[in-house]
Parts: structure tokens; sequence; C-alpha cells
């Protein structure tokens, strides 16, 4: 069972890897280890692994400002609406970089909403309020993006603590502050830890966010790897910075896991309808409005102006001379459809979305074949000491950079034995990847559920192995492979980090073609960002949305 | 001390408390006894201060309580299952409420080897509360409320969780520590006979309001309506009419009739107590019966008896002879006891 998964690991996640190390090993003009030793003894490299660190702190504690009041809100009160909320806020989690960049662009960018309303107002030439190339921009993007993780993983643990040890210690003369400090901080501080942890791996190795909205001035480890190998194909050099983020982000995934363990404390867990009261005083009231206004704001409000402004006619389009139509206009959509340069490296922008359909459904096939056997045999045993060793290793692409997995691919793969260069299976393969930890995570709780009492239990009521299959297995496992099945198409529509290396320049993928548009001037090419962001920002909700509806909960699994 | 005046409360539609009054005395132990969903915790979470009373006010030495919060009233309250701090282990849950009083790390110290020695768990100070037994958790969580003398202690079916040979055993420690301590408390059950053992007092609830007040004693000779009997385990009723024949009242059942002196007329309620059945034929009203039932339990044998067009169930001593069933047999009842009767 665990044949192709493994086979598929080494060869494509443990080869391309060894290959970097090999690179930035391999006997350069200082003698060994040359590359490495140079990159580590560069300044540079140290201001790039300094704002690395530094604005994966601040997106953090700015996550967790945002997300803990609101993982309070989500564990403590019942109010309507909101289930639809619980899942909105899900969204922004598996949203494409490129759209969430573009989304924070045509909100707050020169070009964006708040900009052009205030020159309007105040007759100013030049855009007010400068969020893109700014260090704002980017930690507003990731608490965009993370906010998620806290509410998700804080606010199911925190919903299910039962509310008698917070009256307990009231009643044994505890005032407000000393129970929350001594009760409810001590039984929360694992879960916040592993989340913020969690929300740290992700801020340090985000890459599109600050490719877009970062502009030149700010680089991270991620995006020197991409500068270095795609602009100054220094192989060497990336290959070395991607030493160094690989040992960054396996340190920081070895530590996730061992403090995940320990929220699995041995608590006594109440069901929610137990520990969750309704929003009755004027305290709570204003303190659920505050935070949905915030909420709403932060995930609903950029996706909406995204949507909203690739209708929109604001500015003059190409070389037009005339004065300028203002209102609603479908022209960006349908320029999507149109090959204006006549050029051979020149794809329409049809062809690259379905081009990412196609990678879509080939990941969804590859990490589905390669994820159930891998999650079956984890589920079988899970006290097999081989099998312990496994799940923490099924993990580490989750917790490896996707820019890094593609130079691995770039080094790795476009040579013999393994000469996948012209392959269009090189892109699907990085991506199921990606979608590789989700997909066995998805699954394994739902083989997990299936004790063999079930088994048993049909079979003496006179079922056959077949219909056992059929009524007891497909059932349960069903909702779960579809959700790992959405899970790997979103994730492949949407990945920008490693197929930003590998695609070449005339098949490039949605995202790909996204971020062609945006570094081109003119308002058509941002239009026409703009439409097909929405168009994956649309496709992209309705799956998170399906995974929400059928996705089996548990406790802090994520 | 304590006083109970009129409190109401609901919950959304749904009501809870309907105006339920009484009082504790110091050293006392009074058992809040009735069915679930009585109403009972949430009484108790008034009391503690965890939410307000909708209307009705708490006392305690005749100072009302509203407005006090939680931590101030110097109540202590065991929950139903504990509430143990995960994340702490024994002598720390212990000393939780120790360190409000502004004592010194060795008088909080031993105070938790004290209370530890008290409830029988002698050196649990470092164990870990998660890898405790249901007993010994028990144990722990009255300790905790216990240490910091609180002035009324009250305890929410502190035994509800445990298995039935546990719980009559852990009653009656529990009940030898409140006395020893001469601790003030209400007791939350709808187990009768852990009421009985522990309580001086119980006050019966149903629905929202308070149905009988008494002593345990009283309570069983004297239930004071059909509800109280019947959740005391007694439910032979029959129908009857209370005459006057020749000027002396008496009660006319399907059974026969009998003399009274109860004061009511007309139509009746009639209590049989099971326990009022003779087989030496001792009891004033003489009858016949088919035995259709019986069952052994342990301590006494119950069996269900076919009069007329009444079945009738009846407890007898283990000891007791006992014909076979299908057969008919003699039974009298002893009218002064054994039987109660309610207005209809």
């Amino acid at each position: 069972m665990w044949l192709a998964p493994l086979g598929f690991l080494a060869l494509f996640y443990f080869y391309p890897l060894s290959s970097i190390l090999q690179v930035s090993f391999a006997r350069g003009e200082s003698g060994w280890m040359g590359a490495l030793l140079d990159t580590l003894a560069s300044s540079s490299t140290y201001g790039v692994l300094g704002f690395t660190f530094w604005q994966a702190v601040l997106s953090t504690l700015l996550t967790l400002a945002v997300g803990l009041p609101g993982a309070y809100l989500f564990a403590r009160y019942r109010f309507p609406g909101k289930s639809l909320l619980q899942a909105l806020t899900t969204i922004p989690f598996v949203m494409p970089t490129l759209v969430v960049a573009a989304a924070f662009n045509t909100l707050l960018g020169p070009r964006g909403w708040i900009n052009l309303g205030l020159m309007q107002i105040f007759s100013l030439e030049v855009p007010p309020v400068v969020l893109t190339n700014s260090l704002a921009g980017i930690l507003l993007a990731h608490v965009f993006y993370n906010t998620t993780i806290v509410l998700r993983m804080v606010g199911d643990f925190w919903s299910h603590i039962d509310p008698r040890l917070v009256q307990a210690a009231q009643v044994l003369g505890g005032n407000r502050w000393r129970t929350f400090w001594q009760v409810t901080v001590p039984l929360l501080l694992p879960v916040v830890l592993a989340a913020s942890l969690l929300v740290f791996i992700f801020d340090f190795s985000s890459f599109g966010v600050i490719l877009l909205l970062g502009g030149p001035r700010f680089a991270t480890l991620e995006v020197e790897i991409y500068t270095q190998t795609v602009s100054l194909f220094n192989l060497p050099t990336a290959a070395s910075l991607a030493v160094i983020q690989l040992a960054c982000t396996l340190g920081l995934t070895v530590m996730y896991t061992r403090l995940s363990n320990r929220v699995s404390r041995p608590l006594s867990l109440r069901p929610k309808t137990y520990t969750q009261e309704r929003l009755a005083s004027r305290r709570s009231r204003l303190f659920a409005g505050g935070m949905l206004v915030l909420l709403m704001t932060l995930f609903i409000l950029p996706l909406v102006s995204l949507a909203f402004r690739s209708i929109t006619h604001l500015e003059s389009t190409r070389l037009d001379t005339q004065p300028i139509q203002r209102g609603l206009t479908l022209d960006f959509y349908r320029e999507l459809s149109v090959n204006r340069r006549q050029s051979m490296f020149y794809a329409p922008p049809t062809s690259a979305i379905g081009l990412s359909l196609g990678y879509a459904s080939a990941t969804v096939l590859l990490s589905l074949l390669l994820g159930l056997p891998a999650a079956w045999s984890l589920a079988r045993s899970a006290q097999n000491p081989f099998n312990r060793l496994m799940d923490p290793l099924l993990m580490l692409p989750l917790g490896t950079s996707a820019v890094t997995l593609g130079l691995g691919f770039i080094i790795a793969l476009d040579q013999p034995p393994l000469d996948l260069r012209n392959s269009w299976a090189l892109i699907p393969l990085a991506h199921t990847l990606v979608a590789f930890p989700f997909v066995v995570r998805s699954l394994a709780p739902a083989l997990r559920s299936i004790r063999p009492q079930l088994h048993q239990a049909a079979a003496t009521l006179g079922a056959s192995p077949g219909v056992v299959f059929r009524t007891i297995d497909l059932p349960l496992v069903g909702r779960s492979l579809l959700v790992a099945a959405v899970f790997a198409f979103t994730i492949s529509l949407g990945e920008f980090g490693a197929t930003a290396m590998i695609a070449r320049p005339e098949y490039p993928t949605v995202p790909v073609a996204i971020y062609r548009f945006i570094s081109q001037p003119g308002a058509m090419n941002y239009g026409q960002a703009l439409a097909l962001s929405t168009l994956l920002m649309l496709i992209t909700s309705l799956g998170i949305l399906l995974i929400e509806r059928l996705r089996v909960a548990e406790v802090g699994e994520f | 001390m304590l006083q109970i005046i009129d409190i109401h409360k609901s919950f959304g539609g749904t009501t809870a408390l309907l105006g339920v009054s009484f009082n504790v005395q110091q050293g006392e132990i009074v058992a809040l006894l009735g069915p679930s969903g009585c109403g009972k915790s949430t009484l108790l979470g008034i009391i503690a201060g965890l939410f307000p009373p909708d209307k009705g006010e708490v006392l305690w030495e005749g100072n009302a309580l509203a407005g006090v919060p939680v931590h101030q009233r110097g109540f202590g309250l065991m929950f139903q299952d504990y509430a143990l701090f995960p994340h702490m282990n024994v002598a720390r849950n212990i000393a939780f409420g120790l360190h409000t009083l502004d004592q010194s790390p060795a008088e909080i110290e031993h105070r938790v080897t004290e209370t530890l020695e008290l409830v029988g768990l002698p050196g649990f100070e470092k164990r870990d509360v998660n890898t405790l037994s249901g007993g010994e958790q028990q144990r722990v969580a009255l300790a905790r409320s216990l240490a910091p003398h609180p002035r009324l202690l009250m305890l929410d079916e502190p035994l509800g969780s445990l298995d039935r040979s546990l719980r009559e055993r852990l009653v009656v420690d529990l009940k030898r520590i409140l006395h020893q301590m001469r601790q003030t408390a209400i007791y939350v059950t709808h187990d009768q006979e852990e009421a009985f053992v522990i309580a001086d007092r119980v006050v019966v609830m149903k629905a929202g309001k308070v149905e009988q007040i008494g002593m345990p004693q009283e309570i069983y000779c004297n239930p004071a309506s059909p509800f109280v009997a019947r959740f005391l385990d007694m439910s032979n009723f029959i129908a009857g009419e209370i005459i006057l024949d020749n000027g002396q009242p008496v009660l006319s059942t399907t059974l026969g009739r009998f003399a009274t002196s109860h004061p009511a007329r007309g139509a009746v309620s009639v209590l049989i107590r099971p326990d009022a059945a003779r087989l030496d034929g001792s009891g004033m009203v003489k009858l016949e019966g088919k035995l259709l039932e019986h069952s052994f339990r342990g301590s006494s044998q119950r069996i269900r008896v076919q009069f007329a067009d009444q079945v009738l169930s009846f407890d007898f001593p283990t000891a007791t002879d006992l014909p076979a069933v299908g057969t008919t047999l003699p039974i009298s009842l002893d009218t002064d006891q054994g039987i109660l009767i309610f207005p209809a």
C-alpha cells in the first residue's frame, strides 16, 4: 500500500530537494559548498532573511489580534447567520494568492476604489493611499489569509471547553481577571501556540502576496529564490537560499507537529450546544456587531470590490482618445478570448482557463490515487511504528515552500535520468505534491471512523462483503473523498509559487496569466487580470463552500 | 442563614422555576430532590450567582445577595461532572480557591494536605487529575470546594456519574465529612435514597415548584401529594369516596370499606403503601388476590397482585415465603399505617 505514495514522494519530493542540496553544496569557485557559504556570507541574505522573519512575526501578531476575538465569538455564542459567516470566513484560506492580491489592489491599490474615490472628491492628481509596494499591504493580505486558521483551530477548541470550568473558578472566589489568566488562558495556550506557528509558517513562506503587493522593495526568501532563478538564472544562489528556507520551514513544521500533539490533551470536551449561549446582553451584542463588521470588511469587501471592478469601466482603455465611457461593461471578459498579438508565445486567456482546468483534473486524479492508499494505511494501524513515522513524513510537503518545490523540479527534472522539461505532466505533478497533505488529512479521519465492529455488525445482519462496501464504506468515505477531490482541484487551480517557476511561457495557467496581465501597464490588461481573478474566485469559492457543506468536522484538525 | 424567597426564572420560553421558597439553617444539610428538569440545578446556579433570578430574592443572614458577584459570595459549588481544571494537578486544583484568601504558601499547602486527608486521598497532591478514577475525581472536587471553608456548600448531583455500589459508599462518607465540618450544605439529587441518607431536611421539587419540605422520615411517611408518593416509588393508587355512614366517615373503594378519620368528603385518591400488605391476616381489611408476578430485588421482593379490577404492588422482606405465581393468596391490609388519602 505504501509503495505508490512513497515512490511518488521519493521521485518528486526528495529527489528534487536533494538536487537542490547538491547544487548548493557543489564545489564552486571558493571550494566545497561554495555557493551556500557565499550566500551565507552575503549581507543581502541576512537582509532578506531578517525581513522574512520580521514580516512573518508582524503578520502573525496581527492575525491573532483579529482572529482571537473572532474565535471567542464563534466559540461562545449562537446567533442567526453564524454558519453562513463561518463558511464565508473559510473562503480566503484556499483563495489563490493572485486573486487576493488583485482583490486588495481593486480596493486599495493606486487604481482601486478608495484611491479613485478620494482623487475624485478632492481632485487629486496622485493616489493618496499607498498600499501596494508597502509593508501594510503585505500584512493586510496575510491577515486576510490566515485569520481563518485562528478562527478554526482556536474557535473549535474553545467551543468544546466546558464552561463550568470558568464557573467553578468563579465560585471558588476567582474574579474575572484571575479566572481568565489561570483557567481560560492555560487551557487555550497550546492551541493558540499551534495556530500561531501554522500562521507563521504560511507567512514565512508566502510568495504571491509579497511578489504582487510588496513590489521591488520587499523581498522574502521565496521572492528572492524566484528572482534568482527566473530573472538572474543564478541557480547555485537560488539553491542555497532554498536550503536556508527548507531548514527554517522544516524546523517550524517539526515544532508545529509537537505542539499540535499537545493540543489533544485529555479535556472534558462538551458538545457545542452545551457551551454556547445567545447574544443576550447589550455588551455581547455590541461585541458581536463590531466583530461581524470587521470580519465582513476584511473577508468580503476585497472580494466584492474585485468582482465589481472587473465589470466597471473607469479609465481609458488602450489608446482611445474619446472621452472615457464610465459604466458597467463586459469588455474585459470578452477580451479574454482574443489573441491580439498574434504571437506564437501568446496564448489567449481562455486557453489558460482550459489548461488550468485540465491540470486541476489531472491533479485530482493523481492525488486521490496516491492519497487513498496512504490514508488507508495510516487509518488501518495508527499504532504501527512505521505508520507513526510516515504521518509526519507525508506532511512534509505542507511545510515546504512551493517556490522551493518548483526550483527542485527545475534543477532535478530537466536532465536524465528523469527529463520532464518538455512534459505537460510537470505542473500536475507539482500541484499533486502541494495538494497531497490536504488529501491525506481529509481522507484519514473518515477511513479511521470505519471501525471493524461496523463491518461485523453489517455482516451479522446478513450483508455480503460487496453490500458492506456499498452500504457502509462508500457512504462513510464518499463525502470525504469528495472533499479531498475539491481540495485538490481548488489548490491546483490557484497554485502560483511552483507554477510560476516551471510553467512554460506559451502554456500559462490562470494565475500565471493574471500575474502577466497585472505586471503589464494599461487599463485593458488590468481589467483582464481582474476578470480572470473574478472567474478564479468564483470557482474557488464554490469549491470551498462545497467542502464546508461536506466535511466531517474534527477538533483542531487541519 | 440562607433564605430563598419566591424565586422565578425562565430561559427563553421555557420556565425553570415558578416561585420557590425555603430556608437553610446553620450546619444543616438540605437535599433538593426531584426528577431531572425540575429546576434544581437552575436554583443552585441562582444561589451561587451564576445567573440572576427573574423575580425573588436570595438572602444570607438577612442580607440580599442580588448584585454580589459569584466570586465574592463565599459559597462553594461542586459540579455534576466535577469540572476539575485539566491543566492543573490535584494540589493546584484544591489551592485555587485558597489564593484569594490571602494565605501564605505554607498555610495553603497545609490546608491542601489537610483537605486531602479529610476526603481520604492523602498523598495525592502531585497527581494529574486526568488520570484519576471517577471516585477519586469526586473526592478531589469535594476537597476543592471544601478547602476555602465556604459559608455554604452546594453539591449538584455529586454522585450522579458513579456506579451504584460506589455511590452508596460515598454518600455515607460525604455525610460524615460534611457533619464533621458542621458544613451548611444544599445537596441536589434525583435519587431519593441518596437524599434520605444525607439530608437533615428534604425539599421535593416538581416542575419549578416546591412540592413538600420535611425531614426524610416525615416525607416518606406522609408524602404531601400523589406526585411525591409516586416519586418515592409508591404507585398503588385507587379511586375512592368518603361518605358518611351513620354520621361516621367511611372510605369506600372497590377493595372494600374502611373507617377513616380523614376530613375530606366525596371523591378521593387512595394510596396503598407497598409495605401495607400482611400475609398473616393481621391487617384490618382482608382480601384475596391472584399473584401475577414476582421479582427479587436483593434485600426485598416485590409481587404484583390482581384484585377484582385492580393490580397492586407489594414489597416483602426477602426472607418471606411466597407462593408460586398464579396462585390465589389471602392478603390483609394494615389500614392504620398503610393507607394515605389525597383529595381527588
